[in-house]
């Protein structure tokens, strides 16, 4: 098994965070796992993107010039790495900020109304959640409980206390995609 | 009567430190490093702390200090010994540790570095031997040099408006919160160096005993930079040195 | 013990790995894309549990002092930087070599020349290897291709520089330091006592006892004949090196007809494009120089007799391949391909560069 994974958006809508969340649960779950950020000087408004690499084989290259799934937050994003999904690959986006939708016949596309959905969860926050849900939904790479664990990992323990909040989206999330 | 017959104890009433060695000094006649050295030398052994001392030598003529004083030593890059310094006292708490530098290697190369390691207030002692001018390249002008005097880069004499002002790098870290005991003294006389004895001691244990930064400017001559004979450097630094870096305490918080 | 595996950046992974050697000083000066390394330690503390010294200095030139005193002390001392600070620290590193003190110095470099870019790049490759400061001198440089390696390489890097009494280089990039894998972190050591130091290092300088002459740590010698022979001691040090530690690793070479020699991150993006290309039945093989001195000169000249051509793969402008070609001792095509200014080539760009080399 290997999953060659980009997600992509906004700085601070959470890309980064939820690619590392991806790679920890990657990493509780027994699996090699890279986490390899496009980084830059912005710390909030940029763009960012991450790719994150799930195998049960050692990994190669962090970089890489296409994906076998592309998880998309922005239209500037979207018109970057459509044409990078592989043939028979998985896109998924939030039509929120989505002004022209994805055009390819040759892969699997999943629009996810994470931003609305967001609206109705008690924390604005947990966004990447939701979409991690979704993800995990559409490709089922890691149990939610290896995600729990990874979340447990990555988050500070002063803020343990928001782990329900954290799963309550990540199952809100995995209702969404029309499979 | 031979000479030992003539110095024995009881007729001795001053000698060379056991930690002043017997090499030949490579500083001209009537530098005050020499004497500065001596009470380096002599001072340590006062204190017992041979085996706790490391002091670290700079980029100028006191580069070679480590070939006098029988202490264990670290020969700087130019105007880095606070940084090493810095790395020395506080990778090992319980030593001595000293600077010995020049106005060119303390105020012009490596400002930078003096003023942030009293800044931080390392518990450091610096020497700081201050005669207007580089000595070990030939006279060229120090960031300390004086208005009008004359150097091999100023040969007609400094002029504020090319090569600015003589830095009064002392008063300046004497406004620092880590500096503990700033001082300015002189070795030009008998009462002057026992006096400069005195506070180079007092920042040697302030060093040990980790109370902050302490400072201790010797107002210096080069009689060969300066161009003068060794009694005519005294004189002139008293003269005209004095009035632009005046001798006492600048702050002393360890009264 | 049960292994800890953690997931973390191979900056921080430095940090881990420093603490649990039992380092006693770091001193560093924040630039991107290295910051992480400072940043970690001052959150980890040290100093309340191993007693390390962790130190932001006032710039790069300080923080390398900084190492030098602490090294003449017989403490193990490390900086870190990257580009354009590792050339500020270049006086310093001429010192320490010169001063025969071990020490660690990790650059994560960046896409130069001048203050460039931030992304990853491996342009000081000739400032690594070939000197970088004034002299005649070599560091020992170590290249990581993963986030293990740059834990693993902060213990190596300071057994053979304790070993040699010579600075040793961590030669990173943007991508291993800012990119997270799983790593073990190796487990915690104590750090050396004054006691331990003293009969381990007795050129350190310490505080003189009265069993020993004062112990000075200088770099001046002004005969030209006792520095000279200054220079052949070190020259001797070097060929020591050269003899022992060269360090390297094979992917795919036993039958291979083309040759990829790549370093670092660069090796991992090389070893993508070689799947892809076996896949398409060329065989081609991987050499990745671990140590980039000593450079695996013998390694490449035998496989440089396997294969038919030779492509070197590097962040810069041709660099690395001019030690691959002196390698050579005879005469097979070797071709560069790099991209430059802080821009990571793609396994696909590399796969096109091997095609045209083969069809040449």
């Amino acid at each position: 098994m290997k999953e060659e994974i980009i997600i992509a958006g906004f700085g601070g809508q959470g890309v980064l965070s939820m690619g590392k969340i991806l790679a920890y649960a990657g990493l509780m779950d027994g699996l090699e796992v890279t986490w390899m950020p496009a980084y830059g000087p912005e710390q909030r408004g940029g763009t960012a993107n991450v790719t994150v690499i799930l195998s049960d084989q050692p990994i190669s290259s962090p970089v890489l010039n296409s994906y076998d799934t592309a998880v998309i937050l922005n239209q500037q994003s979207l018109d970057k790495f459509e044409s990078k999904v592989k043939p028979g690959g998985t896109l998924i986006y939030d039509p929120y900020s989505i002004h022209h939708a994805p055009t390819r016949t040759d892969i699997k596309i999943y629009p996810v109304d994470a931003m609305e959905t967001v609206f109705e969860l008690s924390s604005s926050k947990s966004y990447n959640m939701v979409l991690l849900g979704a993800l995990l939904k559409i490709r089922p790479l890691v149990p939610v409980d290896a995600v729990m664990k990874g979340l447990k990992k990555t988050l500070p323990e002063r803020h343990h206390h928001l782990l329900p909040i954290n799963k309550e989206a990540i199952l809100k999330g995995m209702e969404l995609p029309k499979i | 009567m031979n000479k030992e017959e003539i110095i024995q104890k009881g007729t001795v009433v001053e000698c060379k430190p056991r930690l002043l060695n017997d090499n030949t000094m490579h500083y001209c006649p009537g530098c005050s490093h020499g004497v500065v050295h001596k009470l380096v030398a002599e001072i340590i052994e006062e204190m017992g702390a041979e085996h706790i001392a490391i002091g670290i030598a700079p980029v100028g003529c006191a580069v070679m200090a480590y070939n006098y004083v029988d202490i264990d030593w670290i020969e700087a890059a130019h105007g880095r010994a606070p940084a090493i310094a810095t790395a020395v006292k506080r990778l090992n708490p319980s030593r001595l540790v000293f600077s010995y530098q020049g106005d060119g290697d303390l105020a012009a190369i490596g400002t930078a570095e003096t003023i942030h390691a009293a800044n931080r207030g390392e518990n450091i002692a610096i020497i700081f031997i201050n005669n207007g001018i580089y000595g070990m390249t030939g006279g060229q002008m120090a960031p300390t040099t004086l208005e009008g005097m004359v150097t091999s880069t100023t040969p007609y004499g400094r002029r504020v408006e090319l090569n600015g002002y003589p830095l009064r790098i002392t008063e300046l870290l004497a406004q620092l919160d880590g500096t503990c005991y700033v001082t300015r003294q002189s070795v030009h006389t008998a009462p002057a160096v026992r006096k400069a004895k005195k506070a180079i001691r007092k920042a040697f244990e302030n060093s040990i005993k980790g109370l902050g930064t302490s400072i201790v400017e010797i107002v210096s001559t080069c009689s060969s930079g300066w161009k003068m004979s060794p009694e005519k450097a005294n004189d002139w630094m008293a003269e005209h040195m004095f009035e632009k870096y005046p001798l006492g305490d600048l702050k002393d918080t360890v009264k | 013990m049960e292994e800890e595996v953690r997931l973390m950046k191979g900056n921080e992974a430095i940090a881990h790995a420093a603490i649990r050697y039992g380092v006693d000083g770091y001193f560093g000066y924040p630039i991107t894309p290295q910051s992480e390394i400072l940043e970690t330690l001052e959150e980890l503390m040290p100093w309340e549990t191993t007693g390390m010294v962790v130190l932001q200095a006032e710039s790069e030139i300080a923080a390398i002092n900084m190492v030098y005193g602490g090294a003449a002390t017989g403490k193990a001392c490390m900086t870190s930087s990257s580009s354009p600070g590792v050339s500020l620290k270049q006086e310093g590193i001429s010192y320490i070599a010169a001063g025969e003190l071990p020490a660690l110095i990790i650059n994560c470099m960046r896409g130069g020349p001048g203050l460039g870019t931030i992304q990853p790049s491996q342009a000081d490759y000739f400032q690594a290897t070939k000197g970088g400061g004034h002299g005649d001198y070599h560091l020992i440089v170590l290249a990581p291709a993963s986030v293990q390696e740059m834990a693993d390489f902060v213990g190596l890097g300071f057994d053979l520089a304790f070993k040699y009494r010579n600075p040793v280089m961590m030669l990173a990039d943007g991508i291993v330091g800012q990119m997270m894998e799983k790593v073990v972190l190796p487990p915690q050591r104590p750090r050396r006592t004054d006691e331990e130091i003293a009969l381990q290092c007795p050129w350190a300088v310490t505080g003189k006892p009265d069993t020993r002459k004062p112990n000075i740590q200088t770099t001046l010698e002004l005969d030209p004949v006792a520095m000279e022979r200054n220079n052949i001691r070190l020259q001797a040090t070097y060929s020591l090196i050269s003899e022992n530690e060269v360090r390297y690793d094979e992917y795919a070479t036993d039958d291979c007809e083309y040759l990829i020699v790549a370093f670092g991150s660069v090796a991992r993006i090389c070893q993508k494009a070689i799947e892809e290309a076996r896949e398409e039945g060329i065989k081609v093989g991987l050499l990745r120089p671990i140590t980039l001195w000593p450079f695996p000169t013998k390694e490449i000249c035998r496989l440089g007799k396997q294969v038919k051509k030779i492509l070197v793969v590097e962040l810069n402008a041709g660099q690395m391949i001019e030690d691959v070609r002196l390698s050579l001792d005879y005469k097979i095509p070797v071709r560069h391909f790099g991209r430059m200014g802080g821009i990571v080539m793609d396994p696909d760009e590399v796969l096109v560069a091997l095609k045209n080399l083969i069809n040449e």
